[in-house]
């Protein structure tokens, strides 16, 4: 009888699996359960956004970045249309200004949202998916209320936004958010403190503030790491100076952190959409601008803090009416960078709750 | 002689039946209580609130093309349904139902279903073995190692049953549990038997062996038509047989005041499933490590424990 041997094998976890959040392929090397390498595998999803971006007239871009991150478009919109602002010299009136945060701060919820529902269903829970659906779709109404459409907006413009709030739509937020801040503590009720879910995340995933520094991690992965960096706060865009928020921050690190930043950044969220209804300014919701728009010459880059981490697209503009290179910095493609390093020595069960910790939106990593 | 075939076989014919409706009425009914829990309907556009949802659902499978894999091991392939709802189907003949309803009396009932059901466990690797699948093989791995371990905590869960009522037979412990059930001496035991019954039966929070968002479908991925309703139904009546046994030695069986006996035992039983149903929607999955240390280091001592302390009390009161 020939001797019993065991060996590694590898494991294609992808591109098309439940759990990898559209079409990301995780090459796994794995001895039993254990992984032992873990090969991220990306560019299903490529299609050459910032090379059609360069040829096109900016006011065409704004569209092309709905569709990077789709679920957090006006977020996207946001950094796109501020380092053109910048160059071209454009200061939008104080209530567009106003507008763009608190559409943002909706879309940051939304995200968050589709987030909390995907990972909880990525750890076995199901309920908690519908639950944040349900209430992501009064979100999508509001924004269907402003914009006309529910996913991807081209909303926020060059020296504005697309169209004024209505009395109604600030009605209805104001309901929206007495109604969602209960909504939490249900979620929390179902997941924070369960011993399942806490046996499953607590330690899962550990990622040390040092090292998240030195992978260029940004958002909420990194505040779980106990970071306190919020560009909201660092390095204040539109007039997120004007509102007062906590930035909530981790202490280990491990999957349980990043799940808990999540939820209670939703908290603040709900908190900064509160002020900004409240100091909403009258006034206009855009400036005039040429629809051919030529910026100066010159380079602008405008860091913005997206529900997945810093966003931002660095523009050189040789005075033309089309950018002559435009580079989006995505932050799920940055934050991924560092499963490789994550996931060796755990088990298949753990890619599914790191990963799902990790927030990937294969959007914005394949460009 | 003959005759005594007859019968026995009508009976079987009768539980088959019966089984089978079961099933389809727990899977209506599992699809209508995850509908609930999460604020939605279910089916509701087949009969009255898509009862016949169920029929609808057997009648596309079964003519849905029957695809076997060209590199499945095929006869190994075939027989792992087979396997599997045999099994399922075995654990029914010495269910009591009522104190005429049963196919056969054995005096080793109990041991009987846990060994039958065991085959579960072989059915599964035949399909994670054969399927040439790596998900589906390490969903056959979690599936044995689980089912294997978990059947310690559930039979030593039962052994103060045993001790109890002095009967192996399932109508002698019914007939034992005659002046109370037996959940109010042994609710220790109860509990484990019902945790280690859901992991046995591959259930949320141990579902581990079909987990969706790890193993896509686990070992029955490979599995179409006809072959997967097999599993999946085979998944149901293991349910149902695990709970009518929580029924059975803990709650008293068919016994109960007014109403008949069989209604006595269904209302338990499906008391029970509702939990079972109720745990699957509310709780995540553990991993398969935190499973296994879960089992050895917690229930099985505890189980241990409950038995050493029955054991002592029974000495002392005799």
């Amino acid at each position: 009888m020939s001797e019993l041997r065991t060996e590694e094998y590898h494991l294609s976890m992808g591109p098309q699996h439940p759990s990898t959040h559209g079409v990301l392929r995780l090459i796994l090397k794995l001895d039993g359960e254990v992984i032992k390498e873990a090969i991220p595998d990306m560019g299903y999803l490529h299609r050459g956004v910032e090379k059609m971006m360069e040829n096109r007239v900016y006011i065409q871009i704004i569209p092309f970045v709905d569709r990077l991150d789709y679920l957090a478009a006006m977020n996207n919109n946001l950094a796109v249309v501020l380092p053109v602002e910048k160059l071209a010299n454009i200061t939008p009136p104080p209530r567009a200004e106003y507008i763009r945060v608190i559409m943002c701060e909706l879309n940051r919820i939304a995200s968050h949202l589709v987030w909390l529902g995907t990972f909880a269903l990525d750890l076995g829970a199901v309920t908690p998916f519908l639950y944040c659906f349900r209430e992501r779709e009064p979100i999508m109404d509001l924004f269907e209320m402003a914009v006309g459409s529910r996913l991807t907006y081209n909303y926020i413009r060059y020296g504005g936004v697309a169209s004024d709030i209505s009395d109604e739509f600030i009605r209805d937020t104001k309901a929206f958010l007495s109604y969602f801040r209960p909504r939490i503590d249900e979620y929390e009720a179902l997941l924070t403190e369960n011993p399942i879910f806490l046996q499953r995340t607590k330690n899962v995933g550990i990622i040390e503030a040092k090292q998240a520094v030195a992978y260029g991690i940004s958002g909420p992965m990194l505040r779980a790491s106990g970071v306190r960096r919020d560009l909201r706060r660092a390095l204040p865009y539109s007039v997120y100076d004007k509102f007062t928020f906590d930035i909530p921050t981790g202490t280990v690190g491990d999957c349980w952190d990043r799940y808990i930043v999540r939820i209670r950044e939703m908290r603040e969220s709900v908190k900064i959409v509160e002020q900004a209804l409240a100091g909403l300014p009258a006034g206009g919701f855009k400036i005039k601008v040429p629809l051919n728009l030529k910026p100066l010459a010159g380079e602008a880059y405008v860091p913005t803090e997206s529900p997945r981490g810093e966003l931002g697209f660095y523009f050189v503009s040789h005075g033309t009416n089309k950018p002559y290179r435009m580079k989006c910095r995505a932050p799920s493609f940055c934050n991924m960078n560092i499963l490789q390093e994550m996931l060796k020595g755990w088990k298949i069960a753990d890619v599914v709750a790191v990963l799902g910790t990790v927030d990937v939106m294969l959007g914005e990593v394949d460009r | 002689m003959l005759l005594d075939l007859l019968i026995i076989l009508i009976k079987s014919a009768v539980a088959l039946a019966f089984i089978s409706l079961t099933a389809m009425f727990l899977v209506w009914m599992e699809r209508k209580v995850s509908a609930h829990f999460q604020m939605r309907y279910g089916p509701m556009r087949v009969g009255w609130h898509g009862s016949l949802q169920l029929g609808a659902d057997a009648l596309k499978l079964l003519m849905k093309e029957d695809i076997i894999p060209k590199l499945v091991d095929r006869w190994v392939f075939i027989a792992a349904p087979v396997v599997v709802f045999v099994a399922a189907f075995l654990a029914y003949l010495v269910i009591p139902f009522s104190p005429v309803l049963y196919v056969k009396d054995l005096n080793i009932g109990l041991l009987y279903v846990f060994g039958v059901s065991s085959l579960t466990a072989l059915s599964i690797m035949m399909a994670g073995w054969s399927s040439n699948n790596k998900y589906a093989l390490l969903g056959g791995f979690r599936s044995v190692a689980q089912i294997i371990s978990y059947e310690i905590p559930i039979l030593i869960s039962v052994l103060p049953v045993i001790m109890l009522s002095g009967s192996f037979s399932l109508i002698g412990i019914t007939e034992a549990q005659r002046a109370f059930p037996y959940i109010l001496i042994q609710p220790v035991a109860f509990f484990i038997y019902l945790i280690a019954a859901t992991a046995e039966v591959n259930r949320t929070p141990f579902d581990l062996p079909e987990a969706e968002s790890e193993l896509v479908a686990g070992y029955n991925v490979e599995y179409s038509g006809m072959k997967f309703v097999m599993f999946f139904f085979a998944e149901y009546v293991n349910m149902f047989t695990v709970c009518a046994l929580a029924t059975i030695l803990f709650l008293g069986g068919w016994q109960g005041p007014i109403l008949p006996p069989f209604v006595w035992f269904l209302i338990k039983t499906y008391v029970l499933l509702f939990v079972l149903m109720w745990w699957r929607w509310t709780f995540p999955r553990l991993r398969i490590d935190q499973m296994m240390s879960f089992c050895w280091k917690l229930l099985l001592p505890l189980a241990l424990a409950n038995l050493l302390v029955t054991g002592l009390v029974m000495v002392l009161i005799k």
